[in-house]
């Protein structure tokens, strides 16, 4: 293994927090109370928390430690497949955290907040423009809830016009959150099967769009890393029965500068700040997910939609269509500043390089590999290509042991098991920001991996080896769940 | 540009391996019909310095402390922050890791994330608690969903003194479930009128907010009551954590959802984004809990680790059929909140809450001294209401001439509240500052 990059070296174990501190201490810089004591009825008064009292060295070091645990963006290549793991700017946090926009209440009078107004407008317009749409807004907190607030809409739009429906189309290479904020409205997802080319054939939309359908939830490109190319028919045919066209943007960093969705006959699209606009995953979020959608559509989207009048920034409520409120304030601001600030930082020209740079990189994976792991569509794809194991199948080893070893050279693994339609999914996504030599240095480590499982396929199966802890058992945290300590 | 490492050269030899001749032609599976004739028009390229110009600029366009001083809570308060919480959350280690669908390189996430989850059922007195939700009304609404699908019952109590932002977020998720919501509006003290409950029967759950969107405290033992007698689930939601920290806790009264919003801990109001909305549940409701949850468990040597659990739940298993839409939450805010209560400890916490309350109350009584009128009679926390009757609007922008934000003007939520504002106290006032906004309001 002396081409991997994965090495061992010493990190520290670190019990639980609640193992540690001593009664008494404080890693907090308490104030004074300067005001004196009014106590309340002590039928009201409940016991002092039971967490542990620690000092401030403690608390960092803590925290510390488990950080090293970890394996970020900033630690190495992550090609995980639909989530577009590229770099997170540094100059972003920056601008997130100034005091003017960190400091801030929400529900200050708009003439002490025109600042953070104006970015939110100026952010509007922006994504407006790339995805090619007609009004935004910025209040969903993640794509599934951009996804809930589409579902929304169109509810509300098809209400209005007495048409009341009950179904809704989704490919079988949607994201789970689809059908799931389907069901959330009251829609009944029905499965539209990709061809045999990955895609969406208009005549098995003809065939089941009907007057009981809301429409359909496509993604594009598509799960598989595939333009549904077929999209300007399969949205004339959910149109003239009176559907709408709903696009996950999860990919959109496949196409910016290259195809305006707006164009396309798409109705509504949710961006997903965090992956094609470089804010930081945080882990599992915060995240944010805006929806973009056509002039018709624009009265429904959530309140309070931020509006100029003349050069003045204001919160407006007065949109009777709206389907209401999604979330209690505006949206996750600090998040739509990094989103502005990255957008600002690139500009137009680099943005389309950004897409651009995605596809290429994608693409050389897909070549450099496919001679080494089955590629389950040979064509070109766009940001993300899809491999399965079926060539390890009679080495007995799978794609989940595949990405477990990629650990020990140093790499994140890529998606596993998705999209469902190819068994044994591998979705590679490596964004535009992997340089060509950690690109090479990925595909060496992953043909690497290849020969050992002809050769030393045990080293394969027991991976990963050089975490911090080896392969977890995930059946028996479900079997006996301990969720607290 | 400096996110984008590509050179000539590398371009050059990678187009030769895939086989086209530009980057351009790595497109012809898009139709030209989909290919767009508009190239985007956003404002050019800025440099790092003037992008921070320009941020600036803006940010400098904004109502802060010290200059300002703003006596508003209403679900986003104003609380110390140490400087070492805003130093390890920006450890990119944390910041830029993804969700720990592989645990093995995830430790950090994922024990920092159960130790959330633990301290949320210490401050609550619950069994256990999700790894987030986006802020306190969608997880109050995904609570209410819960209870919705758990009993099979249609129509739901709800508070009229929970957060008026979260009630119209409530109406939003709730309105493609035909439910029917019964209100349950306020008495003199500020607190709910419970005599509609038991007028009512077949309730999935009775929603209740405490402290209240008034800052009152609500007497959740009588309505934990009355809801096990109607056999409907009982969710005790919060805006202020802090609270918990001095009041008796929703799990000790009853509660069988406690559900909220937990900026208070540690994360900035940053305009309103991104807070943290808080699910706790008994363990009775496990595994209908929507959202993530980390387990312990061990690894092939035996040794312990964590892991995302009961993934059964969730939409990426379970689709259509999921507790919840929910994927991405508000995990590094989560983290945000373990580093707060770690810093604070339970003594410290205790000390804080303290400080809140007997500052609030001050405010409060020295109020009372210059002849304002205190709305409702209710016990508080660190927010209450005042009247100040015709002569409101004056007060209000005669405050803020002074840059003092007086409160939240409550007419827009209650229009029979019109000249009420809500007020919130919290550590960072000194006495100073509340006797400056006393001298300001008797003038």
């Amino acid at each position: 293994m002396s081409n991997s990059s994965g090495t061992s070296g010493l990190i520290l174990k670190e019990p639980i927090i609640f193992e540690k501190g001593k009664v008494g201490r404080c890693g907090f810089s308490l104030p004074e109370n300067d005001v004196g004591d009014f106590p309340l009825p002590a039928e009201l008064i409940g016991e002092k928390p039971d967490f542990p009292d620690l000092s401030e060295v403690e608390v960092v070091r803590h925290f510390t430690r488990l950080s090293q645990w970890n394996y970020g963006v900033d630690t190495g290549m992550y090609p995980l497949g639909s989530c577009t793991m590229k770099y997170n700017p540094k100059t972003n946090e920056r601008q997130a955290g100034l005091p003017g926009f960190s400091s801030v209440h929400p529900l200050l009078p708009e003439e002490l907040c025109q600042g953070s107004l104006q970015l939110m407008y100026e952010l509007q317009e922006f994504l407006a423009e790339i995805t090619g749409m007609d009004a935004v807004s910025l209040q969903p907190a993640a794509g599934a809830h951009g996804e809930l607030a589409g579902m929304l809409i169109i509810h509300k739009y098809l209400e209005k016009r007495g048409s009341v429906r009950h179904k809704i189309l989704i490919p079988d290479t949607a994201h789970g959150t689809n059908p799931a904020s389907a069901a959330l409205c009251g829609y009944t997802p029905v499965t539209v099967h990709s061809n045999k080319n990955g895609i969406l054939s208009p005549e098995d939309i003809q065939n089941l769009m009907d007057s009981d359908t809301a429409g359909i939830m496509i993604t594009n490109p598509n799960t598989l890393g595939l333009f549904e190319e077929n999209i300007i028919e399969i949205a004339r045919i959910v149109h003239s029965k009176g559907g709408l066209v709903y696009c996950d943007g999860a990919n959109l960093n496949a196409i910016m500068g290259i195809v305006k969705l707006g164009e396309i006959g798409v109705d509504i699209v949710h961006l997903n700040l965090h992956k094609t606009f470089s804010t930081p995953h945080g882990g599992g979020g915060p995240g944010a997910g805006p929806i973009a959608v056509t002039r018709d559509l624009e009265s429904y989207l959530p309140i309070p939609r931020i509006v100029k009048n003349h050069e003045q920034y204001t919160l407006d409520d007065n949109f009777p269509d709206s389907i209401g409120k999604l979330l209690t304030f505006h949206g996750h601001f600090g998040v739509l500043v990094k989103a502005y600030s990255y957008i600002l930082s690139l500009g137009p020209d680099n943005l389309k390089r950004v897409s651009q740079f995605a596809v290429l990189n994608a693409n050389y994976i897909k070549e450099q590999l496919k001679d080494y792991l089955y590629l389950a569509y040979d064509r070109a794809c766009m940001h993300e290509c899809v491999f399965s194991d079926k060539n390890q199948e009679k080495y007995g080893v799978t794609s989940l042991d595949m990405a477990k070893r990629l650990i020990d050279y140093g790499f994140h693994p890529p998606t596993i098991y998705f999209p469902l339609v190819v068994p044994g999914a591998l979705m590679i996504e490596p964004t535009e920001t992997e340089s060509k030599e950690e690109i090479d240095r990925f595909i060496d480590a992953f043909k690497t991996i290849v020969e050992e499982v002809e050769h030393e396929p045990e080293k394969v199966k027991s991976a990963p080896m050089k975490s911090k802890v080896r392969r977890l058992n995930e059946t028996l945290a479900a079997r006996k769940p301990c969720l607290c300590g | 540009m400096r996110y984008l490492p590509h050179t000539q050269a590398d371009i050059d030899e990678m187009l030769k391996v895939v086989g086209v001749k530009s980057l351009e032609e790595l497109f012809v599976d898009v139709p030209k019909p989909c290919r767009t004739e508009n190239p985007l028009e956003l404002p050019s390229a800025m440099t790092e310095w003037q992008l921070d110009s320009h941020m600036e600029s803006l940010a400098a366009n904004m109502a802060y402390s010290p200059k300002f001083k703003v006596f508003m809570g209403a679900g986003s308060y104003e609380h110390f922050i140490p400087m070492s919480i805003r130093y390890l959350l920006g450890r990119s280690e944390f910041s830029t890791a993804y969700t720990p669908y592989q645990p093995e390189i995830s430790q950090g996430t994922l024990q920092a994330v159960y130790e959330f989850q633990t301290y949320c059922t210490r401050l609550l007195g619950m069994d256990i608690a999700t790894a987030s939700h986006y802020d306190g009304s969608t997880a109050l609404a995904e609570a209410i969903l819960l209870s919705i699908k758990k009993t099979g019952r249609k129509k739901i109590a709800i508070s009229r003194t929970i957060h008026p932002l979260h009630r119209q977020v409530l109406d939003s998720y709730l309105r493609p479930m035909s439910c029917e919501i019964i209100d349950l509006n306020w008495n003199s003290a500020g607190k709910i009128d419970i005599s509609n409950i038991a007028k009512n029967e077949s309730i999935a759950a009775v929603v209740v907010q405490s402290p209240n969107f008034f800052g009152c405290i609500e007497d959740l033992a009588d309505i934990s009551a009355l809801a096990k007698e109607q056999e409907s689930l009982f969710i005790v939601s919060f805006t202020e954590p802090l609270s918990y920290g001095l009041l008796k806790r929703p799990g000790d009264l009853g509660a069988d959802l406690a559900v909220g919003e937990g900026q208070s801990l540690g994360i900035p109001r940053s305009f309103g984004g991104p807070g943290l909305g808080i699910i706790a549940s008994t363990k009775k409701y496990m595994r209908s809990l929507p959202g993530r949850l980390v387990g312990t468990t061990k690894d092939l040597d035996g040794e312990d680790g964590f892991v995302l659990t009961l993934s059964t739940r969730e939409q990426h298993i379970r689709r259509e059929k999921a507790t919840s839409n929910i994927c991405s939450n508000n995990g590094l805010c989560a983290v945000n909140a373990a580093m707060y209560l770690a810093s604070l400890g339970g003594t410290g916490f205790r000390e804080l809450a303290l400080i809140n309350h007997n500052k609030c109350e001050y405010l409060k009584q020295q109020l009372i001294s210059v002849g304002i009128e205190i709305s409702f009679s209710g016990n508080t926390f660190n927010e209450f209401v005042i009247n100040l009757g015709d002569k409101s609007e004056q007060i209000y922008q005669k405050l803020l001439k002074k840059n003092i934000v007086l409160g939240l003007s409550l007419g827009k939520y209650y229009p029979n509240l019109r000249n009420h504002f809500l007020m919130c106290v919290t550590e960072v006032m000194s006495k100073g500052d509340m006797d400056i906004l006393v001298k300001e309001v008797k003038k």
